[in-house]
């Protein structure tokens, strides 16, 4: 078998290496509209069932399209749906899906699709990667965890063209969560033909503006427009090409060398030459991603908060922004990022506002109560992190600040990403670790429900606080907005006072994109469908 | 001779078993898994992808799978790229990495010998110190250092070839990753010819052969030659298998879909499957370029080896 | 009777012998620039740290990403900035700033008292030092402030971080001629060791002990590493380690092979007959006489590893920070190499000079070794 494996692809490369020589680079014609986007990394998945990560839903939404969408600004908007209402208590929505949208085989999206599709995604056989987002609806969790069957999810189509939902309670941020990459219909059929294999180009049937028309793992993959998309009068571009490079400074030099129209994932520390080189081509928007330390609280002698609070107060997240981020981003003092609209002003910690001297003088006066510090035990450190140019700066900026202030001897621990997450997720001890957090969607309970105590898996610091779990829990049924808000608000402040995690900055996104595109808006919820995109031809 | 051959490949198997073995168990040992993110998932989610790929069996039982699978050539889906089979994911990248990793082969052993032959014929004067420092740049600058420097001047400054991707496949895509997968290869050839070369010039056959008073070129190439390049020769196993199945570091640099990449890759996602399947590859690679190689030294070297 | 078999070996070896080696390798031009090139970056490397104003781990906050060059910072010109900066962030009023020499004097007003510790807003940032409270008048609105501005010398400028490069190579020159030479050690003793047996005992051990090479060798090498240091983590030791035990098979394959040859040699008959066990054989008589072999092959390998040792970088898989070697600065320069190109230019001028003196030193020794030469 191997042999054979061996002379198949010995025969080919060999042919191939003849005739490679021979053809000339240029052949593409420039007759059609093609935009080429950068993305951090192959896509692990073409199934809207199994995708899991940023760089994926941006294919995925340009393939499928949900009941519901984010347009080029962040905003939702009608997809398959054109209208939508929730019953008094907002537990049961119903959707109204218009009557031209179209799979590209020609055949209508009905609402039948989407109870399929979803029932699909919560079937334990399914093995999907991120059916979390359809949790609120009835049932799902159980039927994820084996102990109902998918019929028994909540969603009924009413008619070919009418959808119910029933969610498991009252659920603010349902339409957010409709809106996400992974809510995306699929083709009963299509799935049902070709199983596993129907992801692929030249058999997937979509239903959104683009469909998968080639695919070369790690090279490219190529969308064009679909004729029988309902809005394709309003889709400008005839072809999307996705470049998936896993290296940020190769991504980077493509731009340069005008091979991509616009990227994301640029290294921070090549910002300043890329804002003198490229001005307005480069876009910095505020994201909802924070990066933040955590303490192990199992571990002596983490569990003493004078000490975390301490170790935090000496933190200058002034400069970690500015000299490490390059200005991408904005120092964190709350576990919520500015720019959830639902939620308003986050919870800042107490110090938050304080000047760097005067924090100081707390932080010492707080860890000599901790018994440590200056005149105090000797401490040793260990940051852990995974391995990456930035964190690796971050951490030793932090070693640096811990060591001045306290005297503290500070060790690195990097490892790759598997090891390092893997460590914390199942439930590994440590002292201070590196994580990040985006919420899955724009609401702030997406965050803040990750650190009860009941939570084994996110809880990496094991943060036990029976307030915080009983404000959390009554955020989940509390109606009136104002009073909900309040609820998140006051647990965040409880988190927030203990510093078991210890925010550091709010990222930002930063986007490259070529003067010739069009459409292309800054928001934090990172959305850029190339619906909305357009190219000019000349530039 | 062929009694010799087939017992060496016959007794590649056992080789085999034991590298999918001891590469098996040395994957599972690492922390984390294939479904390890930054974002947690639910323990539901998790255990329904560990029953699904069958990763929820004791490791024993796997390994029996697996080894039965891939006997009968299935070696299983990738855990990471969804939907794509090993198979699949490493015939599609080889014929990239192969490629690149036939020319770069070609043009260092050819590039290899004409330097080394050059520096030899004039030992310890000026045509040997110059082509041997400048083709030890290939051995003394990283790679990753090469590429990026080729690409900001004939791509960024210069505008003349693409910065990266595949293309349609064309000299312009591929003449840069061809030129930083030579350079080392160049300088490694050229130091194994120089050296034996010289060697191969002060023997008695030589001296005899030049007694006779033959041209210079002649004695070099039917003479000298062949005795010299005995080195390079068995060098051009290993390295016409690691050609040939791609480098990480050119393919990351210039966007090259090879399988070059899967195993840093596969290795630090745990993409368990993947990784056996280039493991497979590269051993077999190995062992058949070996074969090949002790063939080739055979017929150059009329002592023969198999002594 | 080990002393007579001793002498007898030694004679073989020959003291002589080396002594004409050494003369012909002081001969050669291109080798001994490379000893001498590869003598000057070690003593940079080992000694320099005893001299430099820095530590490899000191950040300097107010110097990230400065260029290099021969003026001391901070610079007098750009200071009356900062102190506005620094007044700003007190939330007090910078109404004078003089310098004179390195030492300054800053006068400072607000509308309440300035609190005692505004000195310390001075020295928090790395351009003041020493700063101290001169005078307070206006009920303490107004105060006097005076200290001294240090110097500070980045000939080859600083990192991201703020780190001092010249001190950061002269640690990665350490660490990477150290993990080189020990790496080398380690497939040497390994393959020495290894080959000789497998070579001298012969037949069944022999070909097992190759089979276990054959299998070791169609092992992707990269995956061998990455797997190994993914397991065990990344300490220093580790690495040359990891990298000593998979560079050790070409090692045994040609010290079986010498040893083969040996072994068909009258002394080690000789020796044989003298009663002497194997492993006494072994290590008194064919360990010495593969020793020219094993000089050259060491010379092939150093550099080598240490060129390994810079991919483990490139992968993200080098020493642990802070600590720092050739390859991970230039790994770390090659990302930025358009913003801040003196982050790889200077280690990549290291490393690139080390790799070339070791690969001449290896040539050299080769030739003046290698008895078919004479």
């Amino acid at each position: 078998m191997m042999l054979r494996l061996f002379r198949r692809t010995s025969l080919y490369g060999s042919l191939l290496l003849g005739v490679s020589l021979a053809l000339s680079a240029n052949s593409a014609s420039h007759a059609e509209s093609l935009i080429r986007r950068g993305i951090v990394g192959e896509p692990n998945a073409f199934d809207p069932a199994k995708a899991s990560l940023w760089h994926e839903y941006y294919l995925m939404k340009d393939m499928f399209e949900g009941l519901v969408i984010y347009d080029n600004k962040g905003n939702i908007a009608p997809g398959v749906a054109q209208s939508w209402e929730a019953d008094a208590d907002g537990s049961v929505y119903t959707f109204k899906l218009r009557d031209n949208a179209k799979w590209s085989d020609g055949t209508p999206v009905t609402a039948h699709d989407f109870a399929y599709s979803w029932k699909r995604k919560v079937n334990p056989e399914t093995a999907s990667m991120d059916p979390r987002l359809l949790y609120p609806v009835k049932n799902a969790q159980k039927i994820s965890k084996g102990e109902m069957k998918p019929d028994d999810l909540g969603v009924a189509a009413l008619d070919d063209l009418t959808l119910q939902v029933t969610l498991e309670g009252p659920t603010p941020y349902f339409i957010e969560n409709v809106a996400h990459g992974t809510m995306l219909p699929v083709n009963k059929a299509n799935v049902e033909a070709h199983g596993e294999k129907f992801a692929r180009p030249g058999v997937m049937v979509s239903n959104g503006p683009f469909t998968l028309h080639e695919h070369v793992p790690n090279d490219h993959i190529t969308l064009v427009k679909n004729d029988k998309y309902w809005d394709a009068d309003n889709v400008h571009l005839d072809k999307v090409e996705f470049v998936p490079t896993l290296d940020q400074a190769a991504s980077v030099r493509r731009y340069e060398a005008k091979e991509l129209d616009m990227l994301t994932g640029v290294p921070t520390s090549e910002l300043p030459r890329l804002k003198e080189a490229f001005k307005e081509q480069v876009n910095i928007a505020p994201s909802l991603t924070v990066e933040y330390y955590v303490f192990d609280t199992r571990q002596k002698p983490f569990d003493d908060k004078n000490l975390r609070r301490a170790l935090s107060m000496v933190i200058d997240r002034d400069f970690i922004v500015d000299e490490i981020f390059s200005g991408a981003g904005t120092p964190a003092y709350s576990m919520i990022a500015p720019g959830i609209a639902s939620y308003g002003e986050p919870s800042k910690v107490d110090f938050a506002g304080q000047s760097m001297v005067d924090r100081e003088d707390k932080a010492l006066e707080l860890i000599a109560e901790a018994g440590y510090g200056p005149n105090g035990k000797p401490l040793e450190i260990t940051i852990r992190y995974n391995t990456n140019a930035t964190n690796e700066q971050v951490a030793t900026a932090i070693a640096g600040m811990w060591n001045e202030a306290f005297g503290i001897d500070v060790k690195l621990h990097n490892l790759d990403l598997a090891s390092h997450y893997g460590h914390l997720q199942s439930g590994g001890e440590f002292q201070v670790a590196r994580a990040s957090r985006t919420p899955e969607y724009a609401d702030a309970v997406a965050t803040l429900s990750l650190d009860i105590s009941t939570q084994k898996t996110y809880n990496y610091g094991r943060f036990n606080s029976p307030d915080y779990d009983d404000l959390i829990g009554r955020s989940h049924t509390e109606l009136d907005a104002a009073a909900r808000s309040k609820l998140l608000h006051d647990a965040e402040s409880i988190l927030m006072e203990s510093q078991v995690i210890m925010p550091l900055v709010n990222t930002a996104n930063i986007w490259l994109v070529s003067p010739k595109v069009s459409g292309f808006e800054n928001n934090p919820l990172n959305e850029h469908p190339s619906k909305y995109l357009s190219v000019r031809k000349e530039y | 001779m062929i009694y010799v051959i087939l017992r060496r490949v016959v007794s590649t198997i056992p080789t085999l078993l034991m590298v999918i073995t001891a590469s098996f168990f040395l994957m599972r040992f690492a922390p984390g898994g294939p479904f390890t993110l930054e974002h947690p998932l639910p323990p539901e989610v998790m255990a329904n992808l560990m029953k699904t790929y069958k990763l929820d069996l004791p490791l024993w039982q796997q390994y029996i799978h697996y080894l039965f699978n891939a006997l009968r050539g299935d070696f299983g889906p990738s855990f990471v790229y969804k939907g794509s089979s090993v198979y699949e994911l490493i015939t599609s990248g080889l014929s990239y990495s192969f490629i690149l990793g036939a020319w770069a082969l070609l043009i260092g052993v050819a590039g290899g010998i004409v330097v080394g032959t050059i520096a030899a014929l004039n030992h310890n004067r000026l045509p040997d110190y110059g082509p041997m420092l400048v083709s030890t740049i290939g051995i003394t600058i990283p790679n990753f250092v090469i590429g990026p420097l080729l690409i900001l001047l004939f791509s960024i400054k210069l505008g003349w070839l693409p910065a990266g991707g595949w293309g349609t496949g064309g000299v312009y895509n591929l003449i840069l990753p061809i030129i930083t997968l030579a350079l080392p290869q160049i300088a490694i050839y050229a130091r194994l010819v120089r050296g034996s070369m010289i060697e191969a010039l002060h023997s008695d056959h030589i001296r005899t052969v030049t007694a006779y008073g033959l041209p210079q070129y002649v004695i070099v190439i039917v003479h000298a030659l062949r005795g010299a390049l005995l080195p390079a020769v068995s060098y051009m196993g290993p390295s016409a298998a690691a050609l040939l199945t791609g480098s990480v570091v050119v393919e990351t640099i210039y966007s090259v879909p090879g399988i070059g990449r899967y195993f840093v890759i596969g290795a630090l996602n745990r993409d368990y499957t993947l990784v056996m399947g280039t493991v497979i590859l590269i051993a077999t690679l190995v062992i058949v370029f070996n074969l090949l190689v002790d063939v080739l030294y055979s017929v150059l070297d009329p002592r023969g080896r198999y002594d | 009777m080990t002393e007579a078999v001793n002498s007898i070996s030694r004679s073989n070896s020959g003291r002589g012998l080396f002594r004409l080696a050494m003369l012909r390798f002081s001969k050669n031009k291109t080798a001994m620039c490379g000893a001498i090139i590869l003598s000057m970056i070690t003593v940079f490397s080992f000694i320099g740290p005893f001299f430099t104003q820095h530590s490899y781990h000191q950040n300097y906050v107010s110097f990230v990403n400065l260029e290099p060059g021969l003026r001391a910072h901070p610079d007098i010109s750009a200071l009356p900035k900062v102190a506005q900066r620094v007044a700003g962030r007190a939330r007090v009023e910078l109404a004078d700033f003089t310098t004179e020499g390195r030492t300054f004097q800053a006068t400072l007003r607000a509308d309440q008292p300035i609190s005692g510790n505004i000195a310390r807003y001075f020295d928090r940032s790395s351009e003041f030092d020493e700063t101290i409270i001169v005078s307070r008048t206006d009920d303490g609105k107004v105060v006097k402030l005076s200290g001294i501005i240090p110097s500070y010398y980045f000939l080859f400028g600083t990192d991201a971080n703020g780190r001092d490069l010249m001190t950061r190579i002269m640690l990665g020159g350490q660490i990477s001629l150290t993990v080189g030479l020990l790496a080398s050690l380690v497939s040497l003793v390994i393959g020495v060791l290894y080959g000789a047996t497998a070579g001298y005992l012969g037949g069944r051990t022999d070909e097992i002990m190759m089979r276990v090479i054959e299998i070791l060798y169609s092992l992707p090498f990269v995956f061998l590493v990455v797997v190994l240091v993914v397991f065990f983590g990344r300490s220093f030791i580790l690495i040359f380690f990891v990298i000593g035990a998979v560079e050790w098979l070409d090692m045994a394959r040609i010290v079986r092979g010498q040893t083969l040859a040996l072994k068909r040699r009258d002394f080690i008959s000789a020796a044989e007959s003298l009663g002497l066990s194997d492993w006494q054989i072994i290590r008194v008589h064919i360990i010495p006489n593969t020793l020219s072999a094993v000089i050259i092959f060491l010379t092939v390998v150093v550099p080598k590893v240490i060129l390994l040792e810079s991919f483990l970088s490139f992968l993200g898989l080098g020493v642990q920070a802070p600590l720092t070697s050739w390859g991970s600065l230039i790994a770390d320069g090659a990302s930025s190499m358009q913003s801040s190109p003196w982050l790889l230019l200077f280690p990549a001028t290291f490393f690139v000079l080390a790799l070339y003196s070791l690969n001449f030193i290896g040539d050299g020794l080769r030739d003046a070794l290698d008895p078919k030469e004479k």
